[in-house]
């Protein structure tokens, strides 16, 4: 079984995280893999180990995203590439993310990729099914279980908390839901070896594309933190004023109605 | 500290931290480790810590274990000294002083955890003077038969594999002692009352009984008669890796109170700004850093094969001090909370006590250093 993984570095939203000139703030961010990414490469693990094959795990980002990848190989995966853009591109969107993936999977026979149900810091969900449709094979998304037999493939799939049985075959695209496992730490003998496993780095000339080709969609406005929680207020004194004073809030301080 | 090391010590850390902090006050509660974390630290490789790769191990110097050791520190102490016991003086006797043979047998089973291992030197007669040991190995055809009793033995209800120091030359004193690697299922051996402690709840010190114990010859670890130079030995190397324990429990109850000191208030301001607690604060940390820079110091020095035996005594005496001193602080700190055992803070100061009594006491650390000073100074 071929299988890939699309991993995505982003930093840990449990971690503080400031803002400063429309931009998040990478100095004091932690930075991890993306859960919904992590339960695609246990999954995918699991799968190799019980039906043989390969695991690649494949980013598109900056340098830096090495780190995760290498974690990812501590983890067990086989192979990793890194589609380093850093100096090709200035900004990107699911769109760009999806045709440079495309571009590098198209040769390579995949029976089954990974993706996770969304990365949790852009939310968008969309570059799993996108890299599906543009290579024209089909995908389930939000998966919470996957069972293999041959090329027929069985699927759970979360539905707003309701869940649906699926069957499908190889080859197949899945985006991972959690539930779907529960991600092993690396090894510490793992990550001494996986310093010995390939991480192949390419840039977008080495896919035939140029920043054109994948230039972005869309454009970010602005990027802000959601408001402060603030304690809320209790108001006193009769129904009748209490009302009273609820509407004139309601329309000059929350300016709703 | 190379990126390796940084890489595994943030793993480690982040396991520690999420899966073992989690369940903590339950293994104080129910004094026992869950089994899902034993499992889990197996699957880590934390089982492997000290033991080379060649034999499934982690194969990293002593700088690299103390950076681990400092995270492992960092939560419940029995479960540390679980992991620190087995890693430290459970497999270093076979690591140093074992014959391929033997390295070959235990070595990868032990790395991968499917055998802990202890290590039995103490009796009842012999604490601090280890060379008065009573229990006797007398060799039989191709065995030793060994009687005699250990107590205080960490590890003891869980450990398959024994690093047991026994007299096989009662005329020779200190140079009849020999070590041997006895096995739990060897006929004749026991495992005796389990000890109730004042702390490391989860983990686990009993008796060991030896009672016409049959070991076979191979088992000797080492030379024959060299069983106290050994246990030494195995000693001697454990020291950084304990201080490093020590230093990751002192770096995590001084989170805890700075973060607490700030939170607190009385008299109006968080207790910080009173300059009689943010002056405890600024004591714990700078002892802290200094355990920090002598710990790998004393790591590097091992590393680059250098004779640390005074260095290790003294950095075995100051860590276990310091700790004292800090978790000591540590519940003042906190007031009357740093007293109440729903607070991890207690837990912490009745755990650091051992530290001065354990793998020899400050006081035998003293008599080291100053026998190492007398050869110094020799006139
Ligand atoms: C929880 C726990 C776990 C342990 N785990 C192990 C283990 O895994 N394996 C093992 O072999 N042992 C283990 N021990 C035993 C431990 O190493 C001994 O308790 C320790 O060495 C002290 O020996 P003792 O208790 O007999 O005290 P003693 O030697 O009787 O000491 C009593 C006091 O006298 C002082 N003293 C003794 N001699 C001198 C001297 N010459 N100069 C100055 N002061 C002196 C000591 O410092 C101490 O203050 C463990 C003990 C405990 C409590
Ligand atoms: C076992 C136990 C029994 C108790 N029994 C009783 C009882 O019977 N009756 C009763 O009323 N209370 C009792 N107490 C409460 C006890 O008196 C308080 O815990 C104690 O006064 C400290 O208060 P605190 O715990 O709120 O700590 P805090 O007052 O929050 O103190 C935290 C730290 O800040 C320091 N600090 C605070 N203010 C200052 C300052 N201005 N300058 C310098 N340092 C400062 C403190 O010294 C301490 O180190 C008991 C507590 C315990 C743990």
């Amino acid at each position: 079984m071929n299988i890939y993984v699309l991993l995505k570095r982003t930093f840990d939203t449990e971690e503080k995280i400031a803002i400063s000139g429309g931009e998040i703030n990478s100095d004091g961010a932690e930075f991890i893999i993306n859960p919904y990414d992590e339960y695609g490469v246990e999954e995918a693990i699991q799968i190799r180990d019980s039906q043989g094959g390969e695991v690649t795990v494949v980013s598109v980002g900056s340098g830096d995203a090495e780190k995760q990848l290498r974690t990812a190989l501590a983890i067990g995966a086989d192979k990793a590439v890194l589609i380093n853009t850093e100096d090709d591109l200035e900004i990107g969107d699911e769109f760009t993310t999806a045709k440079i993936l495309v571009e590098f999977l198209e040769d390579k026979e995949a029976d089954l990729i990974f993706a996770g149900n969304v990365a949790i810091d852009g939310g968008s969900g969309q570059v799993g099914p996108r890299v599906a449709d543009l290579l024209g094979i089909p995908y389930v998304t939000t998966i919470t279980k996957i069972e293999i037999e041959g090329r027929n493939v069985n699927i759970i799939r979360d539905v707003e908390g309701s869940s649906e049985t699926i069957e499908a075959s190889l080859p197949l695209l899945v985006t991972a839901q959690q539930g779907l496992n529960e991600p092993r730490y690396p090894s510490l003998p793992g990550i001494m070896k996986a310093k010995k496993k390939p991480l192949e780095e390419l840039e977008l000339a080495d896919l035939d594309l140029d920043e054109n080709d994948v230039a972005a969609k869309t454009k970010t406005v602005d990027i802000y933190l959601p408001p402060k929680k603030e304690g809320g207020r209790i108001l006193d004194g009769e129904v009748q004023d209490q009302v009273k004073e609820l509407i004139n809030l309601l329309h000059s301080e929350a300016k709703v109605i | 500290m190379s990126e390796d090391i940084e890489f595994l010590k943030k793993n480690v850390r982040d396991f520690v931290q999420t899966e073992v902090e989690a369940v903590a006050m339950q293994i104080e509660e129910e004094n026992k480790i869950p089994e899902r974390i034993i499992e889990m630290s197996k699957e880590m490789g934390l089982f492997g810590l000290s033991i080379p790769e060649e034999y499934g191990g982690l194969g990293i110097g002593m700088v690299g274990k103390c950076a681990l050791y400092e995270e492992i520190g960092a939560t419940h102490n029995g479960y540390t000294t679980l992991i620190g016991a087995h890693t430290g003086i459970g497999t270093v006797g076979i690591v140093e002083m074992g014959n391929e043979e033997q390295r070959q047998k235990y070595l990868p089973d032990m790395a991968a955890g499917e055998k802990i291992g202890a290590f039995a030197l103490t009796e009842p007669a012999a604490g601090s003077n280890a060379t008065n040991l009573k229990t006797t190995a007398v060799k039989k055809g191709d065995k030793y038969i060994l009687n005699g009793t250990k107590h205080y033995i960490t590890n003891a209800t869980e450990a398959d594999v024994f690093t047991v120091m026994a007299v096989t030359d009662p005329l020779k004193g200190a140079k009849g002692i020999t070590s041997f690697i006895v096995e739990k299922d060897f006929p004749g051996f026991h495992v005796g009352a389990v000890e109730k402690k004042m702390g490391l709840r989860g983990s686990h010190s009993a008796e060991v009984i030896l009672e016409d114990c049959e070991v076979p010859v191979e088992n000797v670890l080492g030379e024959e008669g060299h069983g106290y130079v050994n246990a030494l030995k195995i000693l001697a190397n454990g020291r950084a890796g304990l201080a490093a324990r020590n230093l990751g429990s002192c770096q995590k109850i001084l989170d805890m109170s700075a973060i607490f000191a700030q939170t607190r208030v009385q008299f109006n301001v968080p207790i910080i700004e009173h300059q009689a607690v943010s002056h405890m604060l600024a004591e714990m940390a700078m002892e802290i850093e200094t355990l920090r820079s002598f710990t790998y110091r004393v790591a590097w020095m091992v590393d680059e094969g250098m004779k640390v035996i005074k260095e290790a005594a003294m950095l075995k005496l100051f860590g276990s001090e310091v700790y004292n001193r800090v978790a000591d602080k540590a519940v003042q700190v906190h007031g009357g909370l740093g007293y109440i055992a729903d607070y991890p803070i207690e837990r912490f100061f009745r755990d650091a006590r051992i530290t001065r009594i354990y793998e020899g006491t400050s006081e035998i650390q003293k008599n080291i250093i100053a026998g190492q000073l007398k050869k110094d100074y020799s006139l």
